[in-house]
């Protein structure tokens, strides 16, 4: 409720339009439940008294109506605050009365929730963070979203409304800052033990400090090669801030196609192949052995979890109860 | 981090399947501090049944009783007792919440922490306010339309064991192994085998899958009951509005349930059988069971809700001494919740990148649930005026609750606006807002009712002044507790969080950990309130020798509290749509001649046999052992099939008990006039 962007900025201002118009109606309804218990209360032999009196047309037309006057306004606001407000939609402008520049190119920031951190990368200057977002005041800012593990959702409450990250799926939020000043970002889908520490400082930057920020970024060394990434997503909490100068190329495309790990056919490839022919079915080895339950595939166990085969103890952190998880799933019979 | 192992799957053994001593949770003093209090009252309970020689009785008259109204209690009990679990789990969280400040990590570890606020929610919704509302249904619909019982006893008695065995299945996870680190939903991937290998998930499926078979089939039990059974000359839009209401909760309990059940089926095979419903790869699509399970979750929402605008239906018409203003458009609403109760799930996930329109649509969809539900605060309003208001408990319940669910609603309204919501989903306002509708409406509907009905149900009232207490703590309670989310939620905190860092928030924590403290008075003073009622239950004060001691207008008031086992020595013939009113107004002389043998279903063990073997059954699903669940899959199948050639389903209830007990009842009524 304290916006310091122009989507937030809307949003808030929906909420309080919205509250408004239903306390049209809530608060003579508050007031007419007092009255009427006070005012017809039994000990009140003043008061009228008509028991078998239970039927008024005017009445009726009365109680469904006024509601519905209501509705039908509500529903005019949140059809076009709807539209105006779609995080798909690119922004029309950076504050009231301030159109965006036709010349202007958005930035754009590739996030993916980890296990339980956030991933930054930054394609237009090569270079990526962990838990530190930052972005120019007043430049279109165009996110695209996915998850390396389970659901999240992203979230800058001064920025603009949350949309979740989902594994294998690519969502997409547009938003500008007009304030510079540091904010809180968070996750705000329950992701699993290490979710309340998964958050993020949201730095919104002058142009010159942004510029700075960048450059740090750059000069910090460090490349997020697909290997690395892979050793990124285990599971760890509250990290600190990490940054690379160099990230592979396609790693996001590969992250949203669960397919970063070398040698694993993409999402997109794999349905492709399912749908022309019956070779993807050899993707499912492991299903339906007789090792039932057990039987989650290596392929299955080391892309979920983002750690490779055999390296026991990387889901085990994740969850407590899975010791060693990622052995192969052969090995024991019943 | 937790300690509480259990064995990777790959470890199974073939008599223990993956259970071993470390699967019990020995070094957590809490669980073990709670196992030892529980451990000692359920012995104590179990030698106090033993000495006072209870337990044939207990067998006898009520865990085999296929009458609906001894059903009814025992779903109101198992109710009342999962509500001091599921609140236990509220204060632990509200502590934990209060504590995890400044650094301090609180005194919840994230493995127990996150089962506890999946259990909170889980029994919350599935063992308390599911069974409190069957519980009513039960009891109150077949003598509101006249009937002596529904129309399948025996199935009645089987549904009421296995929503007992899921709730003892939730139970069991307390003690051996862990539940569901998932959130109430247990929405995949979390929940999958990849990410939760454990037994937690496993107890959540096979909990919610037996309690669900009792939930489906009760539904299908008193739809057939109201459908059929009404008494001569109740037509459908003579029947009172907690029937209406009952009937499309029903409905609506007959035709989401099944898609929890295939929901929850699908997740089993992707953890059991390692396919790809769910999961992130092989073309899985977790997506589709997030639509799958709201496809239930928002109807399960009306299915709790729609009985208690009954209740708070009855209780404003009784309690304002007139006819209920509008009920045939209040029959109206009704129908048109339960009708668009299926068009609006998708606004629990607006924030998952759907488009502007459909946005949109399930937005506006979900107000114009709004308009019925206006109107019918507005028929209450009008129902108490020009009435003669008496504050008794019942109603004050319902004027708290007209109070409470009118914000609740407004701040539902709010969160369908799709923009509104991008900003207030997962937040503390959301969670305020759902306590706002399922305490201020649910809870205090029951809460209601349960004061409202049970002078009918054990022939005295419950006492006034533990009442009075009880829900004035409730509903400061409430207030305390769920306020300061709202604010916190416009301040963008958001749910399920185990620690805070920013100090300025903690404030507000405190205030609601205060409201839980109320609301933990409150409990308490219900409990103060039945026993003090049942000590002094021979007084004048409380005992009710009329059958009818709120000068009702529906026909159970017509029969004596308690009702015999026949529930009327004839079958009531209805003129009117406040059936009993309408008696009392023509001058309606009580029969007590002429009765005839009454022709009754006959007690059965099988349905807690039934249940019993499902029970077994998914704890060897649960733990993986198989051989236990193999034998009581057939155990099962076989006391089902057995029950089929028990041809001693019915018996007479001679005509002198009959008289017996109408003289008694004319005895008592004389006895009332003369004092």
């Amino acid at each position: 409720m304290h916006p310091m962007g122009d989507v937030a900025l809307q949003q808030r201002d929906l909420v309080l339009i919205a509250t408004a118009l239903m306390l049209l109606i809530v608060i003579p309804v508050l007031a007419l439940i007092a009255l009427f218990a006070w005012r017809y209360r039994s000990s009140n032999e003043d008061a009228t008294y008509t028991p078998d009196w239970d039927h008024s047309t005017q009445l009726e037309l009365m109680i469904w109506g006024a509601p519905l006057l209501i509705i039908i306004c509500l529903g005019a606001v949140t059809w076009t605050g709807t539209h105006l407000l779609d995080p798909y939609r690119p922004i029309g402008r950076i504050a009231a009365g301030r159109p965006v520049p036709a010349n202007a190119k958005p930035l754009e920031v590739q996030v993916v929730a980890l296990d339980w951190k956030w991933l930054f990368i930054y394609p237009e200057y090569g270079f990526a963070t962990v838990n530190e977002l930052a972005a120019p005041v007043d430049r279109p800012i165009k996110f695209r979203l996915t998850s390396s593990s389970v659901m999240n959702a992203f979230y800058v409450p001064t920025l603009a409304g949350m949309v979740y990250t989902m594994p294998s799926m690519e969502t997409k939020l547009h938003a500008v800052i007009n304030t510079p000043g540091v904010y809180r970002g968070i996750s705000a889908n329950y992701s699993g033990a290490g979710f309340s520490g998964m958050h993020f400082q949201f730095y919104g930057m002058k142009d010159a400090d942004f510029a700075g920020w960048v450059a740090r970024n750059q000069g910090a060394g460090g490349d997020l090669s697909r290997a690395r990434y892979l050793d990124l997503v285990k599971p760890t909490q509250t990290v600190p801030v990490m940054r690379f100068a160099h990230v592979a190329p396609g790693l996001f495309d590969a992250v949203v196609g669960q397919c970063v790990e070398p040698g694993t056919p993409c999402m997109s490839a794999m349905m492709k192949q399912d749908g022309s022919d019956t070779a993807g079915m050899t993707h499912m080895q492991g299903m339906g052995t007789p090792a039932g339950p057990k039987a989650v595939s290596p392929l299955t166990t080391s892309r979920a979890g983002g750690a490779p085969p055999g390296k026991p103890g990387d889901i085990a952190q994740r969850s407590p109860s899975a010791p060693s998880h990622a052995t192969p799933p052969h090995q024991s019979a019943l | 981090m937790a300690t509480n192992m259990t064995p990777s799957p790959l470890d199974v053994s073939p008599i223990f399947g993956r259970f071993t001593l470390e699967s019990l949770p020995l070094h957590e003093p809490i669980v073990v501090g709670t196992f030892c209090v529980v451990a000692m009252g359920g012995l104590a309970l179990l030698a106090t049944l033993t000495y006072f020689k209870l337990w044939a009785y207990l067998w006898k008259e009520w865990f085999t009783s296929v009458d609906h109204k001894k059903i009814g209690v025992m779903y109101v009990i198992l109710g009342i007792v999962m509500l001091l679990r599921g609140f236990s789990d509220a204060i632990m969280m509200r502590a934990q919440q209060v504590m995890a400040f400044h650094g301090s990590e609180g005194y919840l570890n994230p493995h127990h922490y996150d089962q506890i606020f999946t259990a909170h929610g889980v029994i919350m919704i599935f063992f308390v306010a599911m069974p409190l509302v069957t519980g009513l249904m039960n009891y109150v619909v077949p003598l509101q339309i006249g009937a002596r019982d529904v129309s399948f006893p025996f199935l009645n008695n089987f549904s009421f064991w296995m929503t007992a065995g899921g709730a003892i299945i939730v139970m069991m996870s307390l003690f051996v192994g862990e539940f569901a680190q998932t959130g109430w939903l247990a929405m995949p991937p979390l929940s999958g085998i990849s990410y939760s290998p454990g037994v937690g998930v496993d107890y959540y499926i096979w909990s919610l899958q037996i309690a669900g078979v009792g939930t489906l089939l009760s539904g299908v039990n008193l739809i057939c009951t109201i459908v059929k059974m009404r008494a001569p000359g109740m037509t459908m839009m003579k029947m009172p509005i907690f029937c209406w209401t009952s009937l499309c909760t029903n409905i609506l309990i007959v035709a989401a349930f099944p898609v929890l059940t295939a929901v929850l089926a699908l997740l089993s095979l992707d953890r059991y059988a390692g396919t790809a419903f769910f999961t992130n790869t092989l073309g899985g699509n977790p997506m589709m069971y997030v639509n799958l399970i709201w496809i239930w979750g928002h109807p399960e929402v009306y299915i709790l809700i729609l009985p208690a605008f009954g209740v708070f239906s009855e209780v404003v018409s009784t309690f304002s001494g007139k006819r209920l203003f509008g009920y045939t458009s209040m029959v109206y609403a009704t129908a048109v919740i339960t009708l668009l109760a299926y068009v609006v799930w998708l606004h629990h996930f607006f924030t998952m990148g759907s488009g502007a329109s459909v946005n949109s649509f399930f937005g506006i969809t979900t107000m114009v649930i709004s308009i019925p539900t206006g109107a019918k605060i507005f028929n209450w309003l009008f129902t108490m005026y020009r009435g003669r208001v008496r504050f008794e408990l019942p109603m004050m319940w319902a004027i708290a609750f007209m109070f409470t669910f009118t914000i609740g609603g407004m701040t539902g309204v709010l969160l369908a606006v799709p923009p509104a919501d991008f900003v207030l989903h997962n937040s503390l306002f959301l969670v305020a807002h759902f306590h706002n509708v399922i305490i201020g409406g649910v809870v205090f509907g029951m809460f209601a009712g349960i004061n409202y009905w049970f002078p009918k149900a054990f022939g005295f009232k419950l006492d006034p002044f533990w009442g009075k207490v009880s829900f004035w703590t409730w509903v400061s309670g409430f207030y305390f507790a769920f306020m300061p989310l709202y604010v916190l939620g416009l301040m963008g905190v958001t749910r399920r969080l185990r620690t805070f860092d920013d100090p300025s928030l903690q404030i507000w924590f405190e205030i609601a950990a205060f409201g839980a403290f109320l609301i933990a008075i409150g409990i308490a003073a219900l409990l103060m309130q039945i026993y003090v009622s049942i000590r002094d239950r021979n007084t004048a004060r409380l005992r009710d020798t009329t059958g009818d001691p709120w000068n009702g207008r529906t026909l159970e008031w017509a029969t004596s509290s308690p009702p015999p086992d026949y529930n009327f020595a004839f079958t009531p013939v209805v003129h009117d749509g406040e059936a009993w009113a309408d008696m009392k107004q023509r001058g309606f002389v009580r029969p007590t001649e002429g009765f005839k043998p009454i022709h009754m279903p006959r007690n059965t063990g099988a349905g807690l046999i039934i249940a019993g073997f499902s029970v077994g059954f998914g704890v060897g699903m649960i733990w993986y052992v198989w051989w236990l669940a193999a034998i009581c899959f057939v155990g099962m199948l076989g006391a089902a099939i057995g029950h089929t050639f028990n041809y001693k389903r019915d018996y007479h209830i001679p005509v002198d008990e009959v008289i017996e007990t109408e003289g008694r009842r004319t005895r008592q009524l004389a006895a009332g006039a003369v004092a």
